[in-house]
């Protein structure tokens, strides 16, 4: 399967905007209801990569949760210019509990 | 431990033998198996913690100079800066195979329209050279930020085939290897007190023959 993807970023206007100066599609949202339905049309899309910032993930961690077993789309948490909530680094730390019984990093 | 619900003859013992043998060599297998995912994925997500370590420390540096930025100038003259990308990013997603999970190998193509040379899809004169800082950063930014997305994603897929590979290892060692090793063994025992049986029953026929005669 060799297809040209996409690139997505979802978030709020102020952050995700530079992004648009690279050439990655932009999807600027506020919440979570809007966010959701972006993120699910877009993942039937040819987008092979969906960066989404982790204010607007913390508000639907189970959509988010559904396309981890996917092998497409990745759906990649970003800070925000609001700063870091840790989220991103919380699931690898869990990812490494689920896979190792404890965390060990 | 339960012994399973079967018939104790020597059909049901030879076919236990047969699901015993191949239920030890499945979870010999699979115990292999798990052992090498996790040296894989503890390899790969010590690189992925400091990679996303790292990505979130420059992007978070690009915002605060794209913030810079939109505080400079006006949001109209912003949105029409960056509405035009000269650039554009696809990927070509190809599956790889790391013990029987499939993983994306991601490369990315980048296409600059136009002329080479400036990466800015803007002219200078109307623009304030904070976009320009924060625009290149977040462009020197991007091969880590793509090679995270494909990393993370590679231990997302793996740290889920580990749990279910987990589950089924010790479904096999502590449940369906000991049922049936002691299902086995109870079907011995009662076989061997049927021939005891039938020997003492033989003796006692002989007798009374003997007794007749």
């Amino acid at each position: 399967m060799i297809y040209m993807f996409k690139i997505g970023v979802v978030g709020d206007k102020d952050s995700v905007l530079a992004f648009k100066a690279l050439g990655v599609d932009v999807f600027p949202v506020y919440d979570g209801v809007e966010a959701r339905r972006i993120v699910d049309t877009i993942a039937q899309q040819k987008y092979g990569i969906i960066f989404i910032t982790e204010q607007i993930a913390s508000l639907i961690p189970e959509t988010i949760e559904r396309y981890d077993r996917e092998l497409i789309p990745a759906i990649i948490l970003i800070p925000s210019n609001q700063g870091t909530l840790n989220i991103g680094m919380r699931r690898i730390n869990e990812n490494v509990e689920n896979a190792i019984g404890s965390n060990i990093l | 431990m339960a012994k399973l619900n079967v018939n104790p003859n020597r059909m049901e013992l030879s076919k236990l033998k047969g699901r015993l043998a191949i239920a030890t060599r499945g979870h010999k297998l699979l115990k292999d198996k798990q052992d090498e995912l996790m040296r894989r994925f503890i390899e790969l997500i010590k690189k992925n913690k400091k990679l996303r370590e790292e990505v979130e420390k420059d992007l978070i540096a690009s915002f605060k100079e794209f913030l810079m930025a939109s505080a400079v100038m006006s949001p109209e003259m912003l949105e029409e800066a960056v509405v035009y990308p000269k650039e554009s990013i696809t990927l070509d997603i190809k599956k790889k195979n790391i013990m029987s999970v499939n993983v994306p190998v991601m490369n990315f193509v980048r296409k600059l329209e136009g002329d080479e040379g400036s990466i800015f899809p803007y002219g200078l004169a109307q623009t304030s050279s904070e976009l320009d800082d924060a625009i290149s950063t977040l462009y020197s930014i991007m091969p880590k930020l793509l090679e995270l997305a494909e990393i993370e994603k590679t231990c997302q897929l793996m740290a889920d085939e580990i749990m279910k590979t987990r589950r089924r290892v010790n479904a096999l060692e502590y449940r369906t290897i000991p049922d049936l090793q002691e299902t086995i063994k109870y079907i011995r025992m009662k076989l061997e007190e049927n021939e005891r049986g039938t020997i003492t029953r033989l003796m006692k026929v002989k007798d009374i023959i003997q007794k007749e005669a």
